[in-house]
């Protein structure tokens, strides 16, 4: 190719062109080389195999009794396993929907009504929710309340008041016996 | 600095409120270079990409790795197994290391040769010193992060240099260690020191790039700049030629990262440290091997002077007396091209040089010790002796009248660094036993450039461990989920580890229990703890296996000798102890595992015979996958990378040649 342009052009003009085209040929291959390398470095900070091996959690159901409220710990956060009362589950199912900042039916929001399983993360700025202990203050409808910034959650872990955008989050799970479920 | 201006009116802006812009045209664009450097003068602005790839390697590291005594170890073997890219850079970061003493050495060197310590370079020879000493405790403190055996022992002899010193000496020990011994507090602020020193080399090297400014660069004919007809600008002349250099190095140090990641390293140090076990020969790393050697050379007390102490100052004032070079060589002539003696006496230093690191490198014997002795005494009589003398002395050549005249021959570039890469290396042999290893009939599949571990001898190999190994021996580092790469299915995989019972808990009543193990936990070791190990096999523990194809010299080939290595006939001056076995490979002969690899000892699901030596050659492929666990994908991504290098060099030199094309 360099030989071709060679003999079709003079000299001087002919060494311009083909500075010209090594250095943005090197220039492009360097740079795309450079930005290529910066992944691994990059990546290196995602979840490392490890971590994401350990997504599940499994959890034994049988000694919580109606009204009680479990937090275990699944990948590293908390998550609340509330074992619902009769009048928590008609009052969580009774909502208009349209009075909700997010709106969800309660029934998607559980696999068995009696067990309300959610994120124990305020879907705010990440602080941990009250109401998981009888002395807890939960807020008006009887859910959780956040103290960090005043969001109230209800009987679904649906936001109700507050600056919290979203329902608390329900994770993956799955009943494994009618006792146990593994979360994750 | 004045009179810059330019078309952009931001770049006017700032300019005239910090006049960044001018600088950088006035110390990186237009500085006037010679034009006769050769690519010795490449080794600078190498070590200085060298030391960003490591800062930037070490922090990512850093963010994966936890400085505790009990932790250490196997955080690292996280980053290299279960860390994303973990492996890379890792690799990256403790090859980076002997790369950039490499470079530096040569860098050294290329100062000795011209002459470029002497006025008005002196202060630039002295930060340059002291960049060398900043790096060689930062190697140091680096090398015991991994917390490995070789990591524990260096720390420990390093540090007890210093109670060498009368009074105090035993006080400074202390102090460094925080402690009576080399242990958690030790650990904790090296890793702290290790982070810090880069920075400080940093800052350094800024120094060191001004006052090379200030006085211009040395060439390889050792005369000043006469005027401009000498001097080139330094972009984009010495750009393109440290660019086209920065290419070449990579492809030199990608090739020990992606194929010989351990080659500067000692399988000594992936045992984890043990406070109650000396290696059987430890050594520094090959970097401080000459001056280790000078350490041992001193073995007689001086009249009062006790030789330990003689050892310690002679190593220090190895280096140290590398500040009074531009005093001790008065000669008014720069470079060795025209000093026919000095550079015959170069040479020999340069040898000298490896001759003391040889005699670091290997156990002590008294034929190696008067080699030390005579080296070390000669060390010294180049600075103290023959430098001041040859400066009085010599008849040096008629130097040329200007840069411009003359043509420099250059020197074969890489090999230096092909004589630095395997003068020193795999130093650390605790020379086992005198008979030569066996090795598999075909070799082992995952050996070579593109070698991948091949499947089925793989999954062979993990029937053996698992119904042989297994009974004795852990695999800790290894989780069950990792078995996949082996061909198990999830579901295979779930039920070998439900085979397993784990400890658990607390659970609500606060009491410890045992469940079967789910495949993202570890092959744990059969027994509670060592103490029960050594109470079932007579004093002695079944090693974990995870690591120990890497943990031993030649270990593939050691491991497939070892488990082949019980003679039919014991050779007759066989003493043996109660309760041990005769093995060939085993050093000192007497070792706790009976023999395991009996012809057909497992019964091979895919139908292959059980010979002993398939057997042996499948076990060592499964506990290499064990070991290295990122093999194939280092070497595939190895191979992406180099065919990117090579391209990118390619280019990189044409773009060279055109640029100077004018000039030469």
């Amino acid at each position: 190719m360099a030989d071709t342009a060679k003999n079709a052009q003079p000299s001087a003009a002919d060494g311009q062109t083909r500075r010209d085209f090594l250095l943005q040929a090197a220039s492009t291959v360097g740079v795309v080389g450079t930005g290529i390398a910066l992944w691994p470095f990059v990546h290196s900070m995602n979840p490392a195999a490890d971590t994401l091996a350990l997504s599940t959690t499994d959890v034994d159901l049988s000694a919580i009794k109606p009204g009680q409220a479990i937090t275990v710990v699944w990948r590293g956060s908390p998550v609340f396993v509330r074992s619902r009362t009769a009048e928590e589950i008609a009052s969580a199912q009774a909502v208009n929907l349209s009075e909700l900042r997010d709106p969800q039916a309660d029934a998607i929001r559980v696999k068995n009504p009696q067990w309300l399983i959610v994120v124990g993360i305020c879907t705010h700025l990440g602080c941990v929710p009250l109401g998981q202990k009888p002395t807890d203050p939960r807020g008006e409808w009887g859910g959780w309340f956040c103290p960090c910034h005043g969001s109230q959650y209800d009987t679904s872990g649906r936001i109700r008041k507050g600056p919290a955008p979203k329902n608390l989050a329900v994770p993956a799970y799955q009943f494994t016996s009618d006792t146990t479920v593994r979360i994750g | 600095m004045s009179g810059f201006k330019s078309n952009n009116t931001v770049v006017n802006w700032v300019e005239d409120r910090l006049p960044v812009f001018s600088m950088l045209r006035h110390s990186a664009i237009e500085y006037p270079t010679p034009k006769n450097l050769n690519y010795w003068w490449n080794f600078g602005s190498l070590a200085a990409v060298t030391l960003v790839i490591m800062i930037v390697t070490g922090l990512f590291l850093a963010m994966s790795y936890t400085p505790h005594s009990a932790l250490a170890f196997d955080s690292v073997e996280r980053i290299m197994r279960d860390v994303n890219y973990g492996w890379l850079l890792r690799y990256l970061h403790s090859n980076g290391a002997s790369m950039f003493f490499i470079l530096v050495y040569i860098h050294i060197f290329r100062g000795l040769y011209y002459g470029s310590y002497k006025a008005p370079r002196e202060l630039l020879w002295f930060i340059g010193i002291a960049i060398y000493l900043a790096m060689m405790a930062t190697g140091f403190l680096g090398y015991v992060l991994p917390w490995g055996q070789m990591s524990f022992w260096g720390a420990t002899v390093i540090t007890n240099l210093f109670s060498a010193f009368p009074l105090i000496g035993d006080s400074i020990v202390t102090l460094l260690w925080g402690g009576f011994s080399v242990d958690n507090p030790t650990l904790n602020r090296f890793f702290a020191l290790h982070f810090l020193l880069p920075f400080v080399i940093v800052g350094l090297v800024a120094l060191h790039v001004w006052a090379l400014h200030s006085v211009k660069s040395n060439n390889p004919l050792g005369i000043d700049m006469n005027g401009p007809q000498d001097a080139i600008p330094f972009h984009p002349y010495y750009t393109i030629k440290d660019l086209f250099g920065i290419g070449v190095f990579l492809m030199v140090y990608m090739a020990f990262v992606f194929w010989a990641p351990n080659f500067f390293g000692e399988a000594d140090n992936y045992i984890p440290a043990n406070p109650m076990l000396t290696p059987p020969h430890i050594v520094p790393e090959w970097y401080y091997l000459p001056f280790y050697a000078i350490l041992r050379a001193f073995t007689v007390d001086l009249w009062f002077i006790p030789a330990k102490l003689l050892g310690v100052v002679a190593m220090f004032g190895a280096i140290l007396i590398l500040f009074a070079l531009p005093w001790l060589d008065s000669s008014k002539v720069r470079s060795a091209t025209f000093r026919p003696l000095y550079r015959q006496f170069f040479w020999l230093f340069v040898l000298n040089a490896f001759v003391l690191g040889y005699c670091g490198a290997k156990p002590t014997t008294d034929l190696l010790v008067t080699v030390s002795q005579v080296a070390t005494a000669y060390y010294f009589a180049h600075f103290l002796i023959v430098l001041p003398w040859l400066s009085r002395k010599e008849k040096t050549l008629a130097l040329p009248a200007s840069i411009s005249a003359p043509v420099v021959k250059a020197i074969a570039i890489g090999a230096m660094l092909l004589i630095g890469a395997t003068g020193f290396s795999g130093t650390a042999q605790a020379n086992t036993a005198t008979h030569e290893l066996l090795k598999p009939e075909g070799g082992f599949s995952w050996t070579g450039v593109f070698g991948r571990y091949d499947r089925a001898s793989l999954k062979r190999g993990w029937q053996v461990y698992h119904e042989v190994c297994a009974n004795c021996h852990g695999l800790k580092l290894v989780a069950f989920r990792n078995l996949a790469a082996v061909g198990l299915t999830p579901e295979e995989i779930k039920a070998i580890a439900a085979e397993k019972e784990v400890q658990d808990g607390p659970n609500d009543e606060g009491a410890m229990f045992q469940r079967p193990a789910r495949p993202s936990d570890r092959m744990l070791s059969p027994y509670a703890n060592d103490k029960v190990a050594a109470s079932i096999h007579g004093g002695a523990v079944p090693p974990d296996l995870s690591l120990i194809t890497k943990a031993r010299v030649n270990g593939p080939n050691y491991v497939y000798s070892l488990l082949l290595g019980y003679p039919d006939v014991l050779p007759e001056d066989a003493a043996i102890p109660e309760g041990k076995m005769y093995n060939t490979y085993f050093p000192g002969y007497a070792i706790g595992m009976p023999q395991q690899v009996f012809e057909d000892a497992v019964s091979y699901a895919d139908g292959t015979k059980a010979t002993k030596e398939q057997i042996a050659k499948d076990v060592v492929t499964f506990l290499n996958w064990a070991a290295e666990p990122e093999l194939e994908a280092r070497k595939s991504l190895g191979v992406k990378v180099m065919v990117f290098l090579a391209l990118l060099t390619a280019l990189l030199f044409a773009l060279k040649r055109q640029i100077w094309k004018d000039v030469h």
